[in-house]
């Protein structure tokens, strides 16, 4: 048992832990506000990566092609809401989670008639060869994915508890009636909380493309893990997205390492499992309050 | 209360239709079916399958079909889901009354459907690679498959390996159906090869990064690593091992063979060996290899269609299968017998055909009827595919 | 007497649905009857999955796990060990509601999302089981020539035979749920969804109520697990992982979550979309993610009761008072 394998297995971990925070992220801005759980949130994660790609392909300098995708998923984020979120109304929060997950299954689809079947890779954001920690490697990206997530993090922490909108959107969320009363619209939150998950997660499609290359249905298995990390984090705040995506990603990455690859996911769900029944009596009450 | 009346009611429309909609009519065109899996974890397979089955309707049909009579071919999806394949193959067989079944594009997808086709009499070509499907011989009388199979792919590695007197090696496998069975046959028939396998370590395709497997293999500090997958899980490994600083020679799988892996791998494709069907080198192969011409015709059709470089031997796979259907039912109309399904699975048996794949000999005791020669291994070198000096 | 004439039309509906089934068949196309088999299937999972989630209010992202459960627990015992396969059958149910059973107390302290996030983990836990243990599974490759059921010399190895088989279970399973609702326990289910802590200061026993519903409905899965190994002959991981999960829950929320007839109409309806799909290609998922959001934006709750709804306000336009 080396150290410089424990090093590497922490590294990856922190890696991988990031990306699936970023992508719950965007679970937890959607529950927070709304109450329901977002299942198109992988494909908004998907629609950042392709995007990037055909607008680099296109011709367009990096940076803005990467600025442009952001904001055009975005708008589908904005569009989602407006046209499967809003016509719904007041259905139940199972109904709604159905919705997104047909509105997930459409999007996909449509990805993969649109850019095929095929996986595409971005250039990484700035090339050189990995550096070497303690016998360990770390890839240029690898720090990317780290200081972006840590930098997204703070922005969306601070959006939500220092502005006037993230104020708003607290308000919504804790009792939509008396904050209508204040003259704060629930649907216009709704919508908002929506376009800034679907920002979050496109920045999250576009980071992870250098590494694991982007695909019509990549959606599927982030998505998955992001709402893992995110259920960990307690799906209301954002650093408990950020505790719950490196407890899954290092949790993942020791399994593999330490026990077998084969059972990874399967180790680091009981893990998880674990965390959550010995946490439940908290969670439960939790829950009893947020309702 | 009135919600059982509607169920009833909407269950009599929906499924009261449901006859209807089905009229056979007289048989115009030969019809031949397909599934393949389009969408789900094999679309990287079916995409291509898909392209080559409706670009060789297109030209059959163009050069006025088989003696006047056009081919018809229907595909369905399989979502990569055997209950999906199940219920689509039932559908070819009875609705649509197809003389043949090309598919699935993937063993697991592939094995739910055996039964059914030997139950109901129809030819199946499958385009999938595992040995299983078409063994015992006797049991599967009405199934055929085109691929070259798992056993030898796994010989033409180890054969390298051990030429090169390399005998410590790590596997590192896709955690899918292609993945596991190429983990059996490796495992299997390490001991006569001479080889050790020193790390067994898995991947989910859809994982977003391999260091920690790779790391495990690092310390295990083998000859050579052998990994297998498809494009996508292959090419972060590919990448993976360069950011380790791995320089251990890289032998991966045909589930490599195409364009996509050397496009996303970038640099890190570059020096990884695998073995492939000759498609990917037609131009290098010497002037007398009798599958040169053909080779160099798909290519060339595919290409057209499809844009340059796209071409790769899953599409092969479907040439082959289409080809095989279609001369059977030529040279049933040519004697001037019946063209049913049984006639055609009598002529695909005793089949010869010199195809994309490798030259077909079909027998009653070889449903695949290629030999090893019909693999070449294959280098990646600046991003070129090179025909390996052995 | 209103009551008791609503009971007759619900009984004739019933008889007329009976009838329909037994006819349906008769028109001898194999492939509308395969795909009957699966929707009757489907529609035993799905009818679990309303007593768990519609009537008693719990979250379960995880329930194909149990089908699959059913479905491996069967094959491997006929197939490996040579079991009759009724008795394999049994078996599997059985295992695997206890199963259920167990696993419901630690689970059940956990509620909503925490519960739906545990459920789905579950499912994928078990799933990655299912792949890896392959010296009893298959693994990815899958298992194969699963013996088939049969009644002294006479075999369900036929698709009329098979279907007959699955709809009579279908059946049956549809009266007792219907049966259970309306019991003591069926009560207690309500009570709870609507206020676990008013119910558990009733002197209902929460925990175990809910518990029992799980192992319900994972018996019922694992039942519809068997006779789909049974009747395909083949099992493999893919159709019991997560994304089957999902699709049963669209299943249950297209039937109306809280109707167990309803049930037969989710499945039929989501399974249908699925096969009537196909000839459009390459747009058949492009179609069916969009069909699934209209049905639910429309008919919130489930497509049963928005017909319901709208043949009510058509008859209360028609009747001349």
């Amino acid at each position: 048992m080396a150290t410089w394998q424990l090093v590497q297995y922490v590294v990856t971990g922190i890696t991988v832990g990031s990306i699936y925070a970023i992508v719950g992220l965007g679970f937890t801005i959607i529950y927070s506000v709304t109450g329901i759980i977002n299942f198109a949130q992988g494909e908004f994660v998907m629609l950042g990566g392709m995007t990037a790609f055909s607008l680099i392909g296109l011709g367009l300098p990096i940076p803005v092609a990467l600025m442009l995708a952001v904001v055009l998923v975005t708008l589908v984020g904005v569009v989602f809401n407006l046209t499967a979120i809003r016509p719904a109304g007041r259905a139940s929060s199972i109904t709604l989670i159905i919705i997104t997950i047909g509105g997930a299954l459409f999007i996909r689809a449509v990805a993969g008639l649109y850019w095929g079947r095929d996986a595409v890779a971005l250039p990484p954001f700035s090339s050189g060869a990995s550096l070497s920690f303690l016998g360990a490697y770390i890839r240029p990206q690898s720090l990317w994915v780290i200081g972006i997530t840590l930098v997204l993090m703070v922005v969306v922490y601070l959006l939500l508890n220092r502005t006037l909108v993230g104020k708003a959107l607290k308000a919504a969320a804790i009792n939509r009636r008396a904050a209508a009363l204040v003259g704060i619209d629930a649907r216009m939150m709704s919508l908002v909380s929506f376009a800034l998950a679907a920002a979050t997660g496109a920045i999250g499609g576009i980071v992870i493309a250098p590494i694991s290359y982007a695909s019509y249905d990549m959606g599927v298995m982030l998505g998955l893990k992001g709402f893992v990390a995110a259920a960990m984090g307690g799906l209301t705040g954002v650093w408990g997205v950020f505790l719950g995506g490196l407890g899954l990603g290092l949790a993942e990455s020791l399994a593999a390492g330490y026990i077998s690859s084969s059972y990874k996911d399967a180790i680091a769900l009981i893990f998880l499992f674990a965390v959550l029944l010995i946490r439940s009596r908290r969670l439960v009450a939790g829950e009893e309050a947020a309702a | 209360m009135k919600k059982v009346v509607f169920i009833a009611l909407a269950l009599i429309l929906v499924i009261g239709i449901m006859p209807f909609t089905a009229c056979g009519g007289a048989e115009e065109e030969y019809k031949i079916g397909a599934v393949l899996g389009i969408t789900g974890f094999n679309s990287a397979l079916g995409e291509p399958e898909k392209q080559t089955l409706e670009m060789l309707e297109e030209a059959i049909n163009d050069a006025g079909g088989i003696n006047g009579k056009n081919v018809k071919i229907i595909i369905y999806d399989t979502e990569t889901d055997s209950t999906t394949c199940f219920t689509a193959t039932k559908r070819l067989i009875e609705q649509d009354n197809v003389l043949a079944i090309i598919g699935a594009s993937s063993s697991g997808v592939t094995m739910a459907i055996l039964d059914t086709v030997t139950d109901a009499e129809v030819p199946l070509v499958s385009l999938a690679a595992s040995d299983q499907i078409i063994k015992p011989v006797e049991e599967r009388y009405w199934i055929f498959k085109t691929p070259q199979t798992n056993s030898m792919v796994v010989a033409r590695v180890y054969d390298y390996l051990s030429d090169q007197g390399i005998s410590e090696v790590a596997l590192i496998t896709a955690s899918d159906g292609f993945g596991a069975l190429g983990l059996e046959e490796l495992k299997d028939v390490a001991s006569t090869w001479g080889m050790t396998i020193v790390a067994d370590e898995s991947f989910d395709p859809d994982d977003t990064d391999m260091t920690t497997q790779l790391a495990v293999i690092k310390g295990k500090n083998p000859e050579a690593v052998i990994c297998w997958g498809t494009n996508k899980g292959s090419a972060v490994i590919a990448d993976n091992m360069k950011d380790l600083a791995m320089e251990m020679p890289l032998v991966m799988s045909h589930g490599i063979a195409n364009r996509d892996f050397i496009d996303l791998a970038g640099e890190a494709a570059n020096g990884v060996i695998f073995p492939a069907g000759k498609l990917l080198v037609t131009e290098q192969l010497p002037d007398d290899d009798p599958q040169k011409d053909v080779l160099l015709a798909y290519k060339a059709d595919f290409e057209y269609l499809y844009g340059e470089g796209n071409v790769d031997t899953f599409g092969g796979h479907a040439w082959d299968a289409f080809t095989l259907i279609t001369d059977a039912i030529q040279s049933l109309v040519d004697e001037g017998k019946e063209v049913d399904r049984a006639g055609i699975r009598d002529k695909l048996e005793s089949a010869e055909l010199v195809g994309i794949s490798g030259i077909f000999n079909m027998s009653s005791t070889d449903h695949l009827g290629l030999t090893p020669d019909c693999l070449v291994l294959v280098e990646i070198v600046d991003g070129e595919w090179t025909l390996a000096e052995e | 007497m209103l009551s008791l004439i609503r009971g007759r039309v619900k009984m004739l509906a019933i008889a007329a649905l009976v009838v329909l089934l037994i006819i349906i068949p008769l028109q001898g196309n194999a492939y509308y009857t395969s795909v009957l088999i699966i929707i009757g299937i489907h529609a035993i999972v799905t009818v679990g999955l309303c007593l768990l989630m519609g009537y008693t209010g719990q979250v379960s992202l995880g329930q194909a796990a149990f089908y699959g459960l059913g479905a491996y627990i069967a094959a491997v015992l006929s197939k490996t060990y040579h079991l009759n396969p009724w008795l394999a059958m049994a078996v599997a149910i059985i295992a695997t509601a206890a199963f259920a059973f167990a696993i419901g107390f630690p689970i059940f302290r956990l509620r909503g999302n925490y519960l739906a996030m545990a459920t789905l983990g579950l499912g994928i836990i078990i799933w990655i089981l299912f792949r890896e243990l392959d010296w009893i599974t298959g693994g990815q490759p899958g298992f194969l020539d699963i013996p088939t059921l049969s009644i002294g010399g006479f075999a369900f190895d036929s698709d009329l035979s098979f279907y007959y088989l699955v709809w009579g279970f279908c059946i049956a399973v549809m009266f007792i749920s219907q049966n259970i609702v309306n019991s003591r326990i069926g009560r207690a289910m309500r009570a709870i969804r609507d206020s676990e802590s008013a119910s558990q200061s009733l002197g209902i026993n929460t925990i175990m109520v809910k518990a029992k519903i799980l192992a319900l409905s994972a018996a019922y899965a694992a039942l519809a697990g068997s006779l789909y190994a049974y009747y395909v002959g083949f099992i493999d991981p893919p159709p019991f992982g997560f994304l089957f999960s999902i699709r049963l829950v669209a299943m249950a929320v297209v039937g109306g979550l809280a109707s167990i007839w309803g049930a037969i109409f989710g499945a039929a309806t989501v399974r249908l979309l699925t096969e009537f799909l196909h000839p459009f290609g390459d747009i058949d998922t492009v179609l069916f993610g969009l069909l699934l959001m209209v049905i639910i934006i429309l008919s919130p709750q489930g497509v049963t009761r928005g017909l319901g709804d709208i043949w009510r306000r058509l008859s209360r336009r028609l009747s001349p008072s």
